[in-house]
This record gives C-alpha cells, structure tokens and sequence, in this order.
C-alpha cells in the first residue's frame, strides 16, 4: 500500500459519486475545449494564405470591383512576380438554394500556378483536343483549361454534393442572374489545412462574357513578390499607384485579408469564451460541494489517521490529490475526446470555415484548467479536514 | 523509570459561560513495562485523561512526559511524528477503516516510518500473525467478527513497535469470549513485549487483569 492506493482507495467509497463527479469534469472539458476549437477554426481560417502573398482589393469595400487593367500596372511593379485575378461569383443550386458553397471565377492561368502548393488535382477528365499548359499549372487541368464552361471543385464540396466528374451542374446567379451551367473537370484536395476544399473555381473570361458583359471587372487581386521580404514596399506601392484612379486601392497580405472576414464575428469569440469559462465555474461548484460531502463523511477516520500519526500536511495532501485526480482525468478524458471527436471527425462549423480544428494548446488549456479545477474544488475540504482536531473528530464516531 | 508520568493536570471545557473542570489536578505515574486499568463511571474525564497521555490532545495546565518526552512543548507536527513511534491506540469501536482490507489497515501507521513497500508488508503480515489473523489477511473490517475487527486495531497499534498501548474500553462492545480473547492479548503484549499498558474499561472483570487499577471520579483520581 502506498499514498497513491489510499488516494485510489477513497475515491472507490462511493463510485457512483465518483463517477457521477468525473463525468460532469468530462463534459464541462469537452465543451469547454470545443468551444475553444471553434477559436482555434477562426484563428486557422485567418491563416488562409501565407503572410508573403497580397490581395489587392478595393479600398471602399469588398464588394466593389476594379477594372482588370489593373492588373498589367500592378504587374509592372518591381518586386512582383505574378498577379492573379479572383472573383467571388455568389450562385446558388436551384434545387438546395441553402445548402450554400463558395464559387470563385479566376484566372485559371495564373490562380493555379500561383496556388500550386495549397492544392492538389486528384481526379480530372481526359483532355478531347491538345491544349498547351501554363507553366506551373498541373498538367491534369487540361480539359478544364480548353473548355469555357469547365470548373474545378473541391473534393469535401463533390461528396456533399454527390457529384460526379464530367457531371453538368446549373447554377442560379445571384449577382450576375441567369442560369449558369457548369461541367465539372477536375476534382482537388486541399494540401493546407487552411485552403477550403468546399469551394468550386471556373474561368473568369466566362464570367466577364456572360455575366458583365465584357466591362470586365475584378474583386480581387492576388499578389505573388518575388522576394517575401518586399511585400510590404509592393503594398504602399501598389495603393499609390491607383490612389487617385476611379477605384482606390487597398493592399494587405492574404491573412489579413482573411482576417478581415473574420472580424465580422464581431464579439462572437469573446462570448463563446465566457460561456467556456462559466460551465467550469458551474462545475467547480458542483465539485467542490461533493468533496466537502465526501470529506464530512469521513470525519471520523481523518480522526484515526491523526491518531495514527498522520500529520495535518499529509491529511491536506490525501484530500486534495483525491479532487486532483478526479478532475485531471475528467479533464483530460473531456479535453482528448474533443480534439478526437471534433477533428477527427472532419466536422465543419460553417461552409466559410476550414474543418474544425482544436489545438494542442487548447487541450492543454483544457487540461490546466482542470487540474485548477481540482485544486480549488479540493482546497476547501482538504483544509477543513486538516484543521480539525483529533478528540473533536473522534467524538462524531463514539 | 517512569514511562508514564502525569503531573498536576487539569482539563478544562469552556462552552460559552459554561466552564467545565473535567480533570482537576490529577497525577500518576506509570511505570515502564506496568499494566494500569483505569476505571470510573461514565463522563468521569476517563477518556479525556487517555487522549492526554496519548498525546492527541493537550492539558490545559500540568505536564504530560512520556517516554522521557514532555509532549507539551511538541507542536503540532512534531506531535504528530512522536505519536506515529512510540503511541499505539486501540479504540472501543476499533475504528478501522472500512474499505482497507486487515493488512491495509495494519499497514497504514507504517506509511509515516520510513520504510520500503516490501518491508512494511513483512511487518504488517507479522503483526497480525501474532493477532492470531494471519489468515485473514485481505478480509475487509465488515467481513469480520467484532473480536477479529479489535485484533486487527491491536495489531495495527503495535505494528510500529511502540513503547506505550493506550486503549479506550477495548472491550465494550464485545462479548464475553471475544472480551476474554482481547484481554489474553493485552497481557501477553504487556508481559512478553513488554509493552506499557494504559486501558480505560468499565468491566471490573477487565480491570483485574490489570497490575494496578486506578479509580477516576469526578476529575479525582483515587486507588
Ligand atoms: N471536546 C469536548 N468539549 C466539551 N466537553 C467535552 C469534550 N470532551 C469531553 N467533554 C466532556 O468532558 C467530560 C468527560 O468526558 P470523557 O473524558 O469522554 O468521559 P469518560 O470517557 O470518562 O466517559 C464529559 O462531561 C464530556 O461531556
Ligand atoms: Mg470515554
């Protein structure tokens, strides 16, 4: 027999009270480590991109274009290597209107090259005439780059979907209305946790064709510098090139664009914060009352041990491992099963978001919270009982 | 030499304006390897007087030494270490804990003595050996006899060796056989191991096993 069996010992006295304590530790942990994963997904989206590459867009609001002109200028500019075009396009499935996924129009030629380490083409259609590939671009994409209406989708959004490879799909335009069909030629999946792989792209030229009607505008351009260190001289540049045209421009990198997104949260995490913290208050509570119980239970017996020789240091030690133990493996139960349920599952909070993530560190966090947890709920009682007096003790049990 | 050796204590309860003198200057003197029964009617201060030599509580005036020690100027961890070597306690209730098995319960004085996990069974094992329970090792204190339960305490008291027994009515809640039984083996302690014996009993039958019986009343010792 050891301290640890005596600890181990005590907490088997009431197993049902045990149990009942660390299950209430498990789920207090496991919501309050999926709400913290909900954090760590905002925080991954806003890792979209590396902080080298610039979207340039325009400075009023994202909703407004700028003319693809644009593009040759800002590709002049020293320390640019290339410069790509996206559009966001805004359709809908007719048939499932609110079953929503994001549809970009780029220029294919340059968007893949530029995006070639994000993603990768895993399933595409045999080219029907011989096309020449852009250097950089998987040559896999070349029925996609002879067809007009060709688009790429990701692998997460074909599933969900139920689509096939080759398969036309309609789609309603919401902002550039008309029916819009669509042959699906190729399939990616996403290399980078943080690049959605629930998002379709297709040729911007056939969005300025049929949908703008050759007045060809841009919602954004992406930037590639040819030397990470320049990003930050390419952005002033680049705003003051076009700050007295028509369409003024704002240049950031690709994650604080993404951040940019983010903020329309607004006080969402700060409250999901709060609500984390309140079930671990409520539960420190609850915890804490059961170990003031359990511990009264044994009054006599810590009575006995102090007889014994157990000094006062020891009976505090005993009591407050007792809650320890509970609440860490409560906490770290809660706090796994979160990152192994929530990630492991591939679950999804919202088609804007990457698939749910649940960091180490807030595992971690979890962890730490409840062996404070323990600690505090142990405090109580394990004071209690060590300041109680022997003959005082002993006279409850005679 | 004395190894009990009370001097002038007083005990005194103060509950609100209630002021209760229950021991009012008693001295005594044990001596080593002696056997002492201590007897008086109910809420004479006999436990009390007990809870004092055992140092698990403190007069409030006069001097407790034990063993040569005055536990008076130990504090409170001090006491408690001083306790672990050289006191075993044996309660009317055995006062065992419930889900510790005999050899857990023994065991467990021997968690305070430095000591490894190999050696500490080794004793516990002896001691209940010498208790007549070596069979009984992994029986739970419900699955035994009132009698069995107190041998268990005993061994438990005497695992650690101590020079001192103090036991409080060890025979109370027990019937004639099993009283008898714990009684043999009080005495056999006392003469074979030569253990100083202190034991509270109301049992006039109890207290003539004792060399010397003390009387308690109302705070006053008398022979
Ligand atoms: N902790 C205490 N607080 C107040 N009174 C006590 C306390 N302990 C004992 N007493 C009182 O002291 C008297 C003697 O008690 P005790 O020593 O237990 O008697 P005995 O063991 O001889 O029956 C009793 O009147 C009892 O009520
Ligand atoms: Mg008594």
């Amino acid at each position: 027999m050891s301290f640890l069996s005596l600890v181990l010992v005590n907490l088997g006295r009431n197993k049902r009270r045990t149990l009942l304590t660390f299950l209430s530790i498990t789920v207090a942990l496991f919501l309050y480590c999926a709400l913290g994963g909900v954090l760590d997904t905002l925080d991954e989206s806003i890792k979209v991109g590396s902080e080298t590459r610039l979207v340039t867009r325009n400075a009023i609001s994202l909703i407004f274009p700028m003319p693809i002109a644009y593009r040759e200028r800002i590709a002049r500019v020293p320390g640019v290597r290339s410069v790509t075009v996206s559009n966001w396009f805004g359709g809908q499935d007719p048939a499932d209107p609110r079953n929503f996924f994001a549809q970009f129009a780029v220029d294919a030629e340059t968007y893949f090259p530029m995006y070639r380490s994000d993603i990768e083409i895993v399933e595409a259609s045999p080219p029907q005439v011989a096309v020449a590939i852009p250097e950089g671009m998987d040559s896999r994409l070349a029925a996609f780059m002879s067809e007009q209406t060709a688009c790429v989708i990701g692998a997460q959004l074909m599933k969900r979907m139920g689509w096939t490879l080759g398969q036309t799909i309609t789609l309603n335009g919401t902002i550039y209305p008309g029916d819009w069909p669509f042959t699906i030629r190729a399939v990616y999946r996403a290399k980078v946790k943080s690049f959605p792989e629930d998002a379709m792209y297709f040729h911007w030229k056939y969005l300025d064709q049929k949908g703008m009607a050759g007045r060809s505008l841009v919602g954004a351009f992406m930037l590639s510098p040819s030397d990470p260190g320049r990003a930050s001289e390419i952005q002033s540049r680049v705003d003051a090139m076009f700050e007295n045209s028509a369409a003024a421009t704002r240049t950031e990198t690709e994650r604080a664009f993404q951040a940019g997104f983010v903020s329309m949260y607004g006080n969402l995490p700060f409250v999901l914060r709060v609500i984390g913290l309140a079930v671990v208050f409520a539960i420190l509570l609850v915890a804490a009352n059961t170990m003031v119980m359990a511990i009264r239970e044994r009054t006599g017996e810590i009575g006995v041990l102090k007889t014994l020789g157990f000094e006062d240091g020891m009976i505090f030690r005993l009591v407050l491992a007792e809650a320890a133990v509970i609440s860490l493996g409560g906490g770290v139960t809660g706090a796994l099963l979160a990152k192994l349920a929530l990630e492991g599952g591939g679950f999804s909070i919202t088609n804007f978001l990457p698939p749910m993530s649940v960091y180490w560190s807030t595992v971690l966090a979890g962890i730490a919270i409840a062996l404070l947890l323990g600690a505090v709920s142990g405090l109580v009682p394990a004071w209690q009982a060590s300041r109680l007096r022997i003959v005082d003790a002993l006279r409850r049990v005679d | 030499m004395a190894s009990v050796e009370v001097r002038n204590v007083r005990k005194i309860y103060q509950r609100e304006a209630e002021r209760l003198v229950v021991l009012d200057g008693i001295s005594l003197e044990v001596a080593t390897g002696d056997f002492v029964a201590l007897m008086g009617p109910s809420g004479s201060g006999k436990t009390t007087l007990l809870n004092l030599i055992a140092g698990i509580d403190q007069p409030s005036s006069g001097d407790v030494v034990v063993g040569g020690t005055e536990i008076g100027r130990l504090g409170g961890r001090a006491l408690a270490k001083w306790r672990a070597r050289h006191i075993g306690f044996i309660f009317q209730l055995y006062n065992l804990i419930p889900v510790l098995s005999a050899l857990q319960n023994v065991e467990l004085p021997l968690l305070l003595l430095r000591m490894s996990a190999k050696e500490r069974r080794r004793r516990a094992e002896s001691a209940l050996q010498l208790v007549g329970l070596g069979d009984r090792l992994k029986h739970l204190p419900r699955q035994l006899s009132g009698g069995q339960e107190q041998r268990v305490a005993i061994a438990r008291a005497l695992v650690s060796d101590p020079e001192v027994l103090v036991a409080d009515e060890p025979t109370g809640d027990l019937d004639r056989a099993s009283a008898e039984e714990i009684l043999r083996l009080l005495e056999r302690l006392n003469q074979e191991f030569k253990k100083t014996v202190v034991m509270v009993t109301h049992d006039p039958h109890a207290a003539e096993r004792a060399h010397r019986i003390l009387h308690l009343d109302k705070g006053v010792l008398s022979n």
